[in-house]
């Protein structure tokens, strides 16, 4: 056993503690902007991989299986990197010009790969609902589009909600990947802190405690949801 | 194209770690992971709530800090620095056990006691049971997600790059420094990765469907 000084100091010492709780509040909203994009573009995906109209379902699959088995590090790199490329000369230049597009680019990443994972769960959901419910729907002349607005994609969704909270918490967790482009968010910010003072240890057991609190506190706020919008007379946990 | 066929065997070798490191996290994490999941199953209390207590803390935390923490902790551990690929690999393994453990222990509860029972008023030994029944059984059901994470394992391996392994991720931005092609390298890379683990998903859906028409699922 080396020599080694613990120094826990480094997690509440300024500037090191205020450090720490910025990238957590960037954690927070990287995690929860690309919830928004995760879960339309999941629940557009995991809805078309569902309809009768076969060209949809090949566009669906498309996308869930593309995003899905390439590594989410290489999709952040390749938007990071080759993204801007793609859209020729003069807009690169100007995309590479917006400040903090990092920033941009981690939450837009996250989405897009998150929601292939969603449209997987809401696919799902779709399937363990029973056929005779979309014959009685149809039957009350509601139009397709009608039918999974109103009926099918709530339904859906009620039912999926425990995946789905398990991938929010996957949501928190991968952000930490975005630190590879430079976001400042709780991992860098540990591993920034071990830069300056060497205690890279310290900072991040520190930081494993933030995600261990932001991990329980998205527990119990989809325990609530959860409850809330529980389909009546069905297994409950 | 030019820049990923020059550098081919560079990036390819990469790619190699790659599947080294993968190779190591599976053998380690699966073997690690059989122990957690009996553990998980455990009745002594001893046992259960000390690995309950770890796949819980572990599954809550990004893998990137787990890789992370094992390459600060190891040199104070055992007091020099360590190659990233076996630090790497340490924490691969401690952290891809505890997904591991608990297919194995979801595996080994979804087999009823009626059907051990049954076993045994045919006169088979517990080690028969056992050998005959349960772990065939709870293999085939378990197979599929156990693909599954095998894959989630294999494109975790692109994360060793945070401790500047010199797996093809790492590699990828070395070469994009210098030749400035990001579209067709990452592109290049990303076609690797995608190929392997298709396939591997579509092994996975296989063993699903078949699991299914034998009505064991």
């Amino acid at each position: 056993m080396l020599t080694y000084k613990f120094d826990w100091g480094v997690l509440w010492r300024q500037p090191y503690g205020e450090w720490l709780l910025q990238g957590l509040w960037l954690t927070i909203q990287l995690g929860a902007l690309a919830w928004v994009i995760a879960l339309s573009l999941g629940i557009l995906f995991g809805t078309l991989r569902s309809v009768r109209f076969w060209p949809l379902r090949i566009i669906g699959a498309l996308y869930v299986e593309i995003f899905r088995n390439i590594p989410f590090l290489v999709q952040l790199f390749f938007w990071f990197y080759a993204g801007p490329m793609l859209l020729g000369k003069t807009l690169q230049f100007k995309i590479n010009q917006i400040s903090g597009l990092n920033y941009y680019i981690a939450i837009f990443g996250l989405g897009l790969y998150t929601a292939s994972r969603v449209a997987e769960h809401v696919r799902a959901g779709f399937a363990s609902i029973g056929h005779g419910q979309y014959d009685a729907v149809l039957s009350t002349g509601m139009t397709r589009l009608q039918m999974y607005w109103y009926v099918m994609i709530p339904h859906a969704l009620r039912l999926i909600i425990p995946p789905l909270t398990t991938e929010f918490l996957t949501i928190f967790k991968n952000s930490a990947v975005a630190m590879t482009i430079g976001v400042a968010e709780t991992t860098f910010m540990s591993y920034k802190i071990d830069e300056q003072t060497f205690h890279g240890l310290e900072a991040t057991t520190g930081a494993m405690a933030i995600y261990l609190v932001l991990g329980m506190t998205v527990v119990k706020l989809m325990d609530r949801i959860e409850s809330r919008f529980r389909i009546p007379g069905l297994m409950s946990r | 194209m030019d820049a990923v066929l020059e550098n081919l065997p560079y990036l390819l070798g990469g790619f190699l770690t790659n599947l080294q490191l993968a190779a190591f996290a599976l053998a380690g994490g699966i073997f690690l992971g059989t122990l957690v999941g009996l553990g998980r199953i455990s009745k002594r209390p001893w046992v259960y709530y000390p690995v309950t207590l770890y796949v819980n803390f572990l599954r809550n935390i990004p893998l990137i800090l787990v890789i992370f923490w094992f390459f600060f902790v190891m040199p104070i551990l055992i007091g020099k620095t360590l190659d990233p690929f076996v630090s790497a690999a340490v924490s691969f393994v401690v952290f891809e056990a505890t997904y591991f453990g608990e297919i194995f222990r979801a595996g080994f509860q979804s087999i009823s006691k009626d059907l051990v029972s049954a076993a045994y008023s045919t006169g088979l030994t517990y080690r028969q049971t056992a050998a005959y029944i349960l772990v065939p059984i709870a293999v085939r059901r378990m197979l599929p997600s156990l693909i599954t994470q095998s894959i989630i394992t294999f494109q975790d391996t692109s994360l060793a790059y945070v401790i500047g392994l010199q797996e093809m991720v790492r590699r990828t931005t070395i070469v994009d420094g210098l030749e400035v092609r990001s579209v067709q390298l990452y592109t290049f890379v990303a076609i690797l990765f995608f190929v392997i683990c298709f396939v591997g998903s579509r092994i996975s859906l296989h063993y699903e469907e078949k699991s299914r028409k034998a009505k064991v699922l």
